[in-house]
C-alpha cells in the first residue's frame, strides 16, 4: 500500500508574523520557512505505518513555488521514499489543493492519504475534508490515535466532548492531530540520502487542475494590541468582573 | 567563490538547532541549579542522537561514524554551542585522536566511543604545565613491557563520565643546545585500573555541570599495548589529530553569540524608556549593529578556515585567527547584551548572565587568547626569517 502525504510550506512557528506594509498579506520576504507542524506528525505516522509493515512507501506532496522542494526534502530526509512537486502559487486556495491532491490520487492510487488538520498560516482546516469529498472516501478528521487492523483503520479523534473511537474502511483520509505523535528528527543518514530519492515535477496543466483563486483578500491586519492586565485581589472580584467587564461569563 | 550552504549542510543546521532548542534549552536552568547533568536526562540525549545517527558525527562512515567534513562539523558545532555545554556532550564527539587507534585498540576504544558505549576524555594540563605543555612532569617509566606512571592532570573536561582517557605523558628527555627537552607519549587508560583515579576538580565560574576533573596516577601499571601511536610519538599524534579541535571553540561561541544576540535585538524592541523603545537610541543600536558584524565575521572566518583543512589547505594561522577572534567577539557580545538588559541582565531570571560567564572560558581553554596570538604571528615572521 502507498500512504500520500501532503506536505506544505509554510513560515516557521517560531517566527514572529509581519504584515506587509501594503497590507495585501504577511512578510515572506527573509522569513525562515519550515514544514507545517501537522504535516510532520503526518509524516512520521505514514513512516510509522511503513516501518510496521502496514505501508510500503511514503510519497510526500507539496503545491507550491520552487522551495516547496525543500520542504518536500525535509520529508524525505525523515523517512519517506520520494516526492511530488506540483509547481503553484503560494495561496492555492484549499479547494485547489483539494482538486490537485484528487488528481495525484487517480495517479498514484495510495490506500491513504494522511494529512495535517489545518496548516499553521491560513489555519483553513478544509483541505482534508474537501478532498475526502472530491474523492468519495471516508474521512477521519483530527485523529490523536491511528491503528491499522485487518485493513480497517481504528482512529480516536479529539472532539469538544472528549475522545471518540470510530473505525473507517479504506482507503481513507485522515486528518492529524497535534496529539497524535511526536514526529523524529531527521536523521543524518536519511539526509544524505534524500538528495537521491526522486522527486516528481508536475505542472496544473499535466493534472488539468484549474487552481485560479476564488477568494479575495482585502486586507491583512495585525491583531489589535493586547491591553495590560490587571490583578484582582478576590475571587468573588475575579467573577464580577468577567462577567460583567470581560462578559465572557 | 560560493558562499551557500548545499541543501544537506541547511538540514544539518535545521536539524541540530531543531534538537538543541527541543531537547537542550528545556533542561538548561535545572542543570544550572544542581551543578550537574541527572543521569536520566542524559541517557535521554545521548540514545536520541544514536538513533539519530548523528552520534559521533565526526568521525568518518567506515569506522561507523557519521562522516562528515571539517566544514559540516563546524556547522553541526555551531548550532550545539547554542545550548549548555553540560548537556551538549552527551551528542558525543568523541577526540578525533581515536582514529590512530590500531590494532586491538580499535575494538577496545575507538569502536565503542562511535558507537556511544565508552566515553572518552583527553588529559594534557598539569597544574605545573599548562600553556607550556612540554614541561609536564607526569612521567612513565619503562618497566619491562609494561610502563610505571606517576603524576598528575588537572582541569580535565569530561573525564567525570569517561570510561577511559587519552594522555599525554613524557616518556624521557632529550639533551639539544636550547636545553632539555621531553618526549612524549600518548596512553589509553581505563576508568578504575589500579594506580589510576579520576577525582572532582575545582569549581568553575564557567558551564556549570561541564564538570573538570584531577587525574593522579600513583605507579600505574600498564602494558605498552595502551601506547596509541608511536613511543615518544605523542606530538606527532597531537598534531596530526588535535590541530582541528581549536575550530570547536570558535564555532560554539559563535553559536553562542547568535543566541545571546537574539536576546538583545528582542529587548531593544520591547523595553520602552523616555517614551520610546530603546533601540531608538543611538547609544543602543549601534551596539547592534556592531554586534551583529562582529559576529558574522567570527562566522565566516572560522567556517573558512574549516574549509581550508577540507581543501587540504594550510590552516594553522587561519584556525589560531578563528579561536581568538570568535572567543573575544563571544565575551563582547555577552557583554553587551547585559548592558542593553541594564539591571534585568544581571539577574538569574534571565540566561545572560550564564552565557557572560560561561564565555570567560574559551579564551582561556584548547590554547589561550595569547597562545593563538603567538601562533599568529609566529606563523608570519618565521616565513621572513623572523
Ligand atoms: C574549564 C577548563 C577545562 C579544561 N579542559 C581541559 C581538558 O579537557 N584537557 C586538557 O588537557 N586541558 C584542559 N584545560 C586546560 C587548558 O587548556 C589550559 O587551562 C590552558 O591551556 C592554559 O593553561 P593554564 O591554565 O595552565 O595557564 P598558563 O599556561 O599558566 O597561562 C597563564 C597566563 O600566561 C599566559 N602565557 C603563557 N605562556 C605564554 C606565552 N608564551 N606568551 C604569552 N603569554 C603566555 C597565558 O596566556 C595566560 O594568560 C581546561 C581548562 C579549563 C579552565
Ligand atoms: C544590583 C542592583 C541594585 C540596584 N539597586 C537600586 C536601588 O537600591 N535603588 C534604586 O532605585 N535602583 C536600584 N537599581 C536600579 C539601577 O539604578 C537601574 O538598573 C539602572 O538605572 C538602569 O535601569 P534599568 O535596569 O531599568 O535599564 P534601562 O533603563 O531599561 O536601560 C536598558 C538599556 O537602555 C539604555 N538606555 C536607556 N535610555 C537610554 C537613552 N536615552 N540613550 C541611550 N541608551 C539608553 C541603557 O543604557 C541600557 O543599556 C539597582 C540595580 C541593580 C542591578
Amino acid at each position: 500500500m502507498k500512504i500520500l502525504v501532503p506536505v506544505k510550506r509554510v513560515i516557521d512557528y517560531n517566527v514572529k508574523v509581519r504584515v506587509k506594509a501594503d497590507q495585501s498579506g504577511v512578510e515572506l520576504a527573509n522569513v525562515k520557512m519550515a514544514m507545517n507542524p501537522f504535516d510532520e506528525i503526518a509524516v512520521e505516522q505514514a513512516i510509522r505505518f511503513k516501518e510496521a509493515g502496514a505501508a510500503d512507501e511514503v510519497i510526500a506532496v507539496s503545491i507550491g513555488p520552487d522551495q516547496s522542494q525543500e520542504t518536500i526534502r525535509t520529508a524525505l530526509a525523515m523517512g519517506a521514499d520520494r516526492g511530488i512537486h506540483v509547481q503553484a502559487s503560494h495561496d492555492t486556495e484549499p479547494l485547489a489543493i483539494a482538486k490537485i491532491l484528487k488528481a495525484i490520487i487517480a495517479k498514484e492510487e495510495p490506500g491513504l492519504v494522511i494529512m495535517g488538520k489545518q496548516s499553521i498560516d491560513d489555519d483553513s482546516n478544509q483541505t482534508g475534508q474537501m478532498l475526502a469529498t472530491l474523492t468519495g472516501w471516508p474521512q477521519a478528521t483530527f485523529a490523536s490515535n491511528v491503528e491499522i487492523k485487518d485493513n480497517v483503520l481504528n482512529i480516536i479523534r479529539e472532539v469538544d466532548s472528549g475522545l471518540e473511537h470510530i473505525t473507517c474502511p479504506m482507503p481513507a483520509v485522515i486528518t492529524v492531530d497535534l496529539r497524535l505523535n511526536e514526529p523524529r528528527y531527521a536523521s543524518l543518514p536519511n539526509i544524505m540520502k534524500a538528495k537521491k530519492k526522486p522527486i516528481d515535477q508536475i505542472s496544473l496543466d499535466d493534472l488539468g487542475v484549474d487552481a485560479s483563486q476564488r477568494l479575495k483578500t482585502l486586507k491583512v491586519e495585525e491583531p489589535p494590541a493586547r491591553e495590560a492586565g490587571i490583578m484582582v485581589d478576590s475571587v468573588p472580584l475575579l467573577v464580577e468582573k468577567l462577567k460583567n467587564e470581560a462578559k465572557v461569563i | 567563490m560560493h558562499f551557500g550552504l548545499s541543501e544537506e549542510q541547511n538540514m544539518i543546521v535545521d536539524t541540530v538547532r531543531g534538537f538543541v532548542e527541543k531537547e537542550i534549552y528545556p533542561h538548561e536552568n535545572k542543570v544550572e541549579e544542581l551543578g550537574y547533568v541527572p543521569q536520566e536526562i542524559a541517557d535521554d540525549i545521548k540514545s536520541k542522537v544514536l538513533n539519530m545517527g548523528f552520534y559521533a558525527p565526526n568521525f568518518p562512515e567506515e569506522v561507523g561514524g557519521g562522516g562528515l567534513n571539517h566544514l559540516e562539523f563546524a556547522l553541526l558545532e555551531r548550532e550545539l554551542g547554542r545550548g549548555s555545554m553540560a548537556l551538549t556532550h552527551f551528542w558525543g564527539r568523541p577526540q578525533n585522536i581515536l582514529m590512530a587507534c590500531e590494532g586491538e585498540q580499535i575494538e577496545r576504544y575507538l569502536t565503542p566511543a562511535i558507537k556511544g558505549e565508552r566515553m572518552d576524555a583527553l588529559a594534557m594540563t598539569e597544574p605545573d604545565a599548562g600553556s607550556d605543555i612540554r614541561s609536564m612532569k607526569t612521567f612513565a617509566k619503562k618497566d619491562g613491557s609494561d610502563w610505571i606512571i606517576n603524576g598528575t592532570k588537572h582541569f580535565i573536561s569530561g573525564a567525570a563520565h569517561a570510561d577511559f582517557v587519552i594522555v599525554f605523558i613524557a616518556t624521557g628527555e632529550d639533551d639539544t643546545p636550547k636545553g632539555p627537552k621531553k618526549r612524549i607519549t600518548c596512553f589509553l587508560v581505563d576508568r578504575g585500573h589500579p594506580g589510576f583515579e579520576i577525582k572532582p576538580g575545582y569549581k568553575s565560574l564557567s558551564h556549570r555541570g561541564y564538570d573538570n576533573m584531577i587525574l593522579t596516577f600513583d605507579d600505574c601499571r600498564i602494558p605498552n599495548s595502551q601506547v596509541l601511536g608511536e613511543v615518544d610519538g605523542g606530538f606527532e599524534v597531537m598534531n596530526t589529530w588535535l590541530y582541528a579541535t581549536r575550530i570547536t571553540v570558535a564555532t560554539m561561541s559563535v553559536g553562542r553569540a547568535r543566541r545571546v544576540f537574539d536576546y538583545a535585538l528582542q529587548y531593544a524592541v520591547d523595553r520602552k524608556q523616555f517614551g520610546q523603545q530603546i533601540g531608538k537610541f543611538q547609544g543602543v543600536s549601534f551596539k547592534l549593529a556592531d554586534m551583529i558584524t562582529e559576529i558574522d565575521a567570527a562566522d565566516w572566518l572560522t567556517l573558512a578556515s574549516a574549509w581550508r583543512l577540507d581543501e587540504g589547505l594550510e590552516a594553522n594561522r587561519e584556525i589560531a585567527s578563528a579561536k581568538v577572534y570568535a572567543s573575544e567577539v563571544l565575551a563582547r557580545v555577552t557583554d553587551e547584551a547585559i548592558q542593553i538588559h541594564g539591571g534585568m541582565g544581571l539577574m538569574n531570571d534571565l540566561p545572560l548572565e550564564r552565557f557572560w560567564r560561561d564565555a570567560r572560558v574559551e579564551r582561556i581553554w584548547d590554547g589561550t587568547s595569547e597562545i593563538q596570538r603567538h601562533i599568529i604571528s609566529r606563523d608570519l615572521l618565521r616565513r621572513l626569517g623572523g
